[in-house]
């Protein structure tokens, strides 16, 4: 066990990437080289060691969670936390999947980043946040997994600001970082209702005793899941509070995909699968995430449909393919719920980076050319397959996994969650109407996937004449990642084959262990036989229809340039504007807080209570009494023997009798 | 044995010495009376000796050591006071206020 | 006899000290604390306290009030003029000595046997011969080895090292009154 015992690691040399690349940011910014060697480099070898601890766990998996301890962090009276890392089933694909797309989105970053000034502190950010990231799935407590959930945050806040000097993406960057704060204190919130419950704070711990300390659908495992819950939506982007992940996309591209689609959002759904016993225990609670999750899933997908912003599309169907995950943990189907995530995290990061690919084609030729279009708006695009045949083929292959046609990743994971929705319903009718969401929010996927790659890739290009000459393909470096997660995405179904097929669920099987418990108290029974076969045709019927209609609408009618571009009317200007959710919760609760900490806490509070009778009251009132004593300082001898003695005289009046 | 007229003494002088304090203003005179009270605590001692032992008496040695030192220096004070405003009366020695 | 002998020192004491505070000529004044500090030495006689009164003559009557005495001369206050406060001074004096002299003046009324029986923690056990066997004893040390004997044992046995402090204290006070009293400091 030499692998799983260093774990620590794969989590020290990310950070010692960030020392190396911080440090030259800040004092050699113009080494570039050996950034691009020691910012994927270090990535590459926590990549090795992940492959290690998984080979380990393989060969010998391990009855209970195996936990590194490292010191002692706060040994606080009977809060006793350790820092220490929990290497089980569960952290292992976290990790494999942490490390694996990490390490090709920092290949493809070289690329991508190469002319960018700043290079070295974009390295920087980026191996910090997978330091982070790390210790959040490798934490063996909530407030270990807290510190990586936080660092995360922070990261995405640095990188969605990467590009500082415009105020939008600043903007972007806190309203991230804000919305954040929310569903943190949700999680705080749930860890004290979990150390008053329990009295320790360790997942082993915790997981071992809830059956026996807590009553199932109790009020406190409800409030503790709810709290819990709430800092996933916070972090996952649901409902109510995704609305920084689009604005998130003002970030370099990487980071979009690493960060805001394959890594840092789905740490909630690693949440609820972390503590699935608590889940199972508070079926209300897990009603509401499976609610939630599959509003989320149809709410974004029909906002996906009218954005025109390349990246911004991909980024409401990270919303929506959330959702999906969180339907599925919700149900109960745990394994499914981290399948998916498995899944997405490849073929989202490809439709990132190929996106990013595009952008970066897009930018390169009207930088040429020294227009002022914009180079993410799919209305500038068209028929880009002849200069980019790579990233198209490639790209279509994402298409079709996150579509859901067999025999991609994307239909095996994404039909295992519905079937499970579909399962549920017979002891929830309730979860019929989760289906029936999830499928149509199945059809609004394929369909905005197959507009996003007519609108780029096919039809007329509408770049314009001068600058078509200037597209190309993206360099090796890009399109090389782009080919391994093509890879990935094409076959990632064989993860977890279902029997249907003639497979064996390997992922079903690996998770178990940490599952298990869940597992149990749910009971959840899988459909098979006639209804199996019923809902895999559904979902590929779906797939298939919604790709087919987003295909023939958007290639059957014209599509103008953006500058050309009538306004949108009616209904898409609703679906455009995303529905005015941010206009909503701008007049909601921004404008009210607003006028609240002006007027009240402001001139209220602070002006007049805490500066004027405060602050200018105290120094008035030391001023008066001062004034008033003054007047007994004459500096004449006399008046100071007269209170001398009137003192001497009070005291001995107490010690005479 | 005059154990209580000695302490009634005391008091009577002691209370002179401050009456003096608070009635004069000459610098020099305003020592003289510091200088009774500093007798009437000695008696004080001298009547509790009897009592005591030899202590009392011990202590009346060392307080007269004080107030040998304390007028030598006192003096020299009053001495440079007077070089500097040719006066030695308190209303004219207000240097305390600020 | 004693009891007598004691009343009239007294009572010259009071007038005396009346008199310095009250003499608007200094040396007078200075001069009537000299009476005042000879009677005082009369009455440690009457209280057993000898070589006390030995050095209050030698000591404060004779070295201090001399040295009061130069200075007055030295700076030629002989013929001031009345140095006395105005009339709310004298009232202010009047009431906090008034007040002073009536909490002290209480001490009057102790005799050794009240204040034993007010020091004793037994009430039973309140003899003054017996709280206060240190007196007794120091009145036959002295008979045996002398006034002087009976003082200088404990001076340099138990108090030894205030005693060498006090040397130092002197000698600080020396040099301070030399560097005060320098012209051209």
């Amino acid at each position: 066990m030499a692998f799983s015992h260093v774990v620590w690691l794969a989590v020290a040399l990310p950070l010692a990437g960030f020392l190396v690349n911080g440090a030259l940011a800040l004092w050699r910014p113009e080494a570039k080289r050996l950034v691009s060697v020691v910012g994927p480099g270090v990535l590459l070898g926590s990549f090795v060691v992940s492959l290690g601890v998984l080979v380990e766990l393989w060969r010998e998996p391990p009855h209970a969670p195996l936990v590194v301890h490292l010191w002692s962090w706060l040994p606080v009276d009977r809060l006793q936390v350790a820092f220490a890392f929990q290497v089980d089933q569960l952290s292992t694909v976290m990790l494999l999947i942490v490390t694996g797309v990490g390490s090709l989105i920092h290949l493809f970053s070289v690329g991508y980043m190469r002319e960018d000034p700043g290079y070295a502190r974009y390295f920087a950010y980026l191996n910090l946040f997978v330091v982070f990231m790390l210790v959040l799935v490798l934490g063996s407590s909530f407030p270990v997994m807290f510190i990586g959930w936080e660092g995360v945050g922070l990261c995405s806040y640095l990188l969605i600001g990467f590009w500082f000097a415009d105020k939008v993406n600043a903007d972007a960057g806190k309203k991230a970082f804000i919305m954040n704060r929310i569903g943190d204190f949700g999680f705080l919130v749930a860890m004290f209702f979990i150390w008053r419950t329990f009295g320790s704070l360790d997942f082993a711990h915790v997981n071992e005793r809830a059956a026996a300390v807590l009553e199932p659908g109790g009020a406190i495992v409800t409030a503790i899941t709810l709290f819990l819950f709430l800092g996933c939506t916070g972090k996952s982007a649901q409902i109510p509070l995704y609305t920084w992940l689009p604005d998130a996309m003002a970030g370099p591209t990487p980071v979009s995909a690493l960060i805001h689609a394959a890594t840092m959002v789905t740490a909630g759904v690693y949440l609820v699968a972390r503590t699935n016993v608590l889940f199972a225990l508070a079926p209300v609670s897990s009603t509401v995430v499976a609610g939630i999750g599959a509003l989320t899933a149809l709410f974004a997908a029909t906002i996906g449909l009218r954005q025109y912003d390349i990246k911004k599309v991909l980024a409401y169907s990270t919303v929506s393919q959330l959702g999906y995950m969180f339907l599925g943990v919700g149900t109960g189907a745990y394994v499914s719920g981290v399948f998916h995530l498995a899944t997405h995290a490849f073929f989202k990061a490809l439709l990132f980076l190929g996106a990013g690919s595009v952008i970066h084609a897009m930018h390169h030729a009207y930088h040429a050319t020294h227009s002022h279009e914009d180079a993410q708006d799919m209305r500038n695009m068209g028929g880009l397959r002849r200069w980019m045949p790579v990233t198209f083929a490639l790209m279509m292959i994402a298409t079709l996994a996150i579509a859901g046609i067999p025999p991609f990743s994307g239909f095996f994971s994404k039909d295992e969650i519905l079937a499970a929705a579909f399962a549920r319903g017979a002891d929830l009718p309730v979860f019929y109407l989760f289906y029936g969401m999830g499928v149509l929010a199945a059809l609004l996927t394929a369909f905005y996937m197959a507009r996003l790659m007519a609108m780029t890739f096919m039809g007329q290009n509408r770049t314009g004449e001068p600058e078509r000459a200037h597209l190309h393909e993206a360099p090796w470096i890009m399109t090389g990642p782009l080919v391994v997660l093509g890879l990935l995405s094409a076959v990632g179904g064989v993860l977890n084959l279902p029997h249907l097929v003639g497979g064996h669920p390997a992922l079903e099987r690996w998770l178990e262990p940490v599952m298990e418990p869940g597992l149990r108290i749910t009971q959840l029974v899988m459909p098979t036989g006639s209804t199996e076969y019923f809902l895999v045709g559904a979902a590929v019927a779906i797939g298939a229809l919604g790709l087919f209609l987003g295909f023939r609408t958007t290639l059957g009618r014209p599509t103008p340039p953006a500058r050309e571009a009538p306004a949108d009317t009616g209904l898409s200007l609703v679906l455009n504007r995303k529905y005015y959710v941010d206009e909503l919760y701008d007049a909601v609760i921004v404008r009210p807080l607003a006028w609240v900490s002006r007027v009240v806490l402001w001139r209220g509070v602070d002006q007049r209570l805490v500066d004027g009778v405060a602050v200018n009251g105290s120094a008035w009132a030391a001023r008066v009494v001062g004034g008033g004593l003054r007047l007994l300082q004459t500096g004449q001898v006399g008046v100071y023997v007269v209170l001398f003695l009137v003192g001497a005289l009070w005291i001995l009046r107490a010690v005479i009798r | 044995m005059l154990l209580g007229p000695a302490l009634g003494l005391s008091a009577i002088l002691f209370s002179l010495g401050v009456a003096g304090v608070l009635l004069r203003r000459n610098a020099i005179i305003l020592f003289m009376c510091i200088e009774l009270m500093l007798n009437a605590v000695n008696l004080t001692f001298v009547a509790l000796a009897q009592l005591y032992g030899a202590s009392g008496q011990i202590m009346v040695f060392f307080v007269m050591t004080v107030a040998a030192a304390e007028a030598a220096v006192g003096l020299a004070i009053i001495l440079a006071i007077f070089r500097h405003k040719q006066s030695v009366d308190l209303q004219n020695i207000n240097l305390l206020r600020g | 006899m004693t009891q007598t002998v004691f009343y009239v020192f007294a009572a010259f004491a009071v007038v005396s000290a009346a008199l310095c505070i009250l003499q608007r000529n200094a040396v007078s004044a200075a001069l009537w604390l000299v009476s005042t500090m000879f009677s005082l030495a009369a009455i440690y006689v009457l209280l057993d306290a000898q070589f006390i009164a030995a050095i209050q003559v030698l000591v404060y009557a004779g070295a201090v009030m001399v040295l009061f005495l130069f200075v007055i001369m030295l700076l030629n206050l002989g013929q001031a003029s009345s140095d006395m406060r105005g009339a709310s001074s004298v009232a202010a004096t009047v009431v906090i000595v008034g007040l002073l002299a009536i909490e002290l003046f209480a001490l009057w009324r102790y005799t050794p046997r009240r204040l034993a029986s007010e020091i004793s923690q037994a009430p039973a056990f309140a003899d003054p011969a017996t709280v206060f066997a240190a007196g007794q004893l120091a009145q036959q040390d002295a008979a045996a080895r002398g006034v002087v004997g009976g003082l200088a044992a404990p001076l340099f046995q138990i108090y030894l090292v205030p005693f060498e402090i006090t040397s130092i204290l002197l000698l600080a006070a020396i040099v301070g009154a030399v560097v005060l009293a320098k012209r051209n400091a």
